[in-house]
């Protein structure tokens, strides 16, 4: 039963990180797109929301060719800083960025489109730097939004299979997730570890779900209707 | 007092707009005046250097606030002007004190929910917001919305206050109400308003002088103290 220990906690390991780069990247792309009215912002958004719609096993042959040891950035990266990403947990992290990012930066653009320009602009009269308004103003108004969104990427990371499989392989305590963990007992045959792996990812899962119910309670219910009303621009 | 000239060119294809405003004016209430669509708003807004015209000059008591041909700019935070907008913008995520302390706190986080400041406590009571300075803004009346919005303007100690449409959301006894205490206000602080409205009572009731403005062009400038 080892196994599952120590495949639920890489599992947690790698989601979290995955989810702390997406909140990251996710909220500055999001922001990005929601206020620069620049040509082709429409192909941005729609290569960025292609790790939504792709097969992972599509994203996961695009990362080996673009990471792998005679990939462009895979070379670069051995050559210049000696880091290997290739079946290491470091790049099971990236495979389930990858497929998790459309979640965040998709819910944090709708949440600072929803936010009232107006209240942004009583911010700049009052005298505040545009920084200022992003974390007094913007930001306070959007991150129910880019919170759901994240908690959604975090089980979409923790749930991951085919990206990390061709990118990470299945190395125990190493890059072996739970979701790859049941795979392999299947495959084995260990229909006892493979229950018990079963019900501890659902039993995860399930934890998460109720710890997003619980981080996003319906405070300030005036703001959420405004997001709703606004949407229909 | 003030002396402004916009120009620009508003609207899309199909609803191209050409905005074309020049008055100059020493009214400490000063009204601009016209139908909605008139191009007022924006006016008020490049005032305040929330929008900028295309060319123009905007100058306010000898302070080039803006100015096409050498370049001058200044941001919305840097003219000392207070506005309160239509629907007075309040921070729904903030308390009323906070909402009006806001100003004072110039880092990059909020005033706290019991941030004590003799500013603070002047204007709310001012204002007599002592009841409700703990609630939030959705949970105001009308009335207290508004007064919200000017305490929040009047504690960044304001040059000018420029309000857009301030009674337009009211009912008639309110917005009477409210009319006369704006006028008490603006006597009290001899602080210099620029109104805007398509109310010909509020003309009336608030105006020292009203610039009439249609289709973005001004039709009359009447002074009506001369």
């Amino acid at each position: 039963m080892d196994t599952a220990w120590v495949a639920l906690a890489l599992t947690l390991k790698v989601a979290g990180w995955a989810t702390a780069i997406n909140l990251l990247l996710g909220v500055a792309v999001g922001y990005a797109l929601s206020r620069w009215r620049i040509k082709g912002r429409d192909v941005i958004d729609a290569v960025l929301t292609l790790p939504m719609v792709l097969p992972p096993t599509v994203l996961g042959y695009y990362l080996l060719v673009l990471l792998g040891r005679r990939g462009a950035m895979g070379q670069w990266l051995q050559q210049n800083l000696g880091i290997e990403l290739i079946f290491t947990w470091q790049g099971a992290v990236i495979a389930a960025s990858v497929v998790a990012f459309p979640l965040v930066f998709k819910a944090a653009r709708a949440a600072f489109e929803n936010v009232e320009p107006t209240l942004e602009q009583a911010a700049r009269v009052l005298g505040l730097s545009e920084v200022a308004v992003f974390f007094r103003v913007t930001l306070p108004l959007a991150w129910r939004g880019i919170l759901s969104g994240t908690l959604l990427a975090f089980a979409r990371a923790t749930g991951e299979f085919g990206a990390t499989l061709m990118v990470a392989g299945s190395i125990v305590g190493e890059t072996q997730t739970l979701s790859i963990a049941v795979y392999e007992a299947v495959q084995a045959g260990q229909d006892q570890t493979a229950n018990f792996l079963v019900l501890v990812t659902s039993v995860s899962c399930l934890a998460i779900l109720l710890g997003a119910g619980y981080l996003a309670p319906g405070r300030i219910a005036g703001q959420a209707q405004r997001g709703e009303r606004s949407c229909g621009k | 007092m003030w002396q402004v000239e916009l120009r620009s060119r508003l609207g899309n294809q199909a609803s191209a707009f050409e905005l074309d405003i020049a008055f100059t004016s020493d009214a400490q209430r000063l009204v601009l005046f016209g139908p909605s669509g008139a191009g007022k708003s924006q006016t008020l807004m490049m005032m305040a250097g929330l929008n900028a015209p295309q060319q123009g000059k905007v100058v306010y008591k000898d302070k080039v606030l803006f100015d096409s041909h050498s370049g001058i700019h200044l941001p919305a935070r840097q003219r000392g002007l207070g506005y309160v907008f239509q629907d007075y913008a309040l921070f729904p995520h903030l308390t009323v004190r906070q909402n009006i302390g806001f100003a004072l706190a110039q880092g990059w986080s909020n005033p706290s929910p019991t941030h004590q400041d003799p500013a603070i406590e002047h204007w709310t009571a001012v204002f007599q917001l002592q009841a409700v300075a703990d609630l939030y803004p959705e949970q105001l009346s009308g009335g207290q919305r508004q007064r919200t919005a000017l305490a929040r303007a009047l504690v960044a100690n304001p040059r000018a206050l420029l309000l857009d449409e301030p009674f337009a959301a009211m009912d008639r006894p309110l917005r009477q109400r409210l009319r006369s205490e704006l006028l008490q206000l603006q006597a009290e602080l001899s602080l210099p308003m620029v109104l805007i409205t398509h109310d010909e009572e509020d003309v009336q009731a608030f105006a020292q002088e009203v610039i009439q403005v249609d289709k973005g062009q001004v039709l009359s400038d009447s002074n009506p103290s001369d």
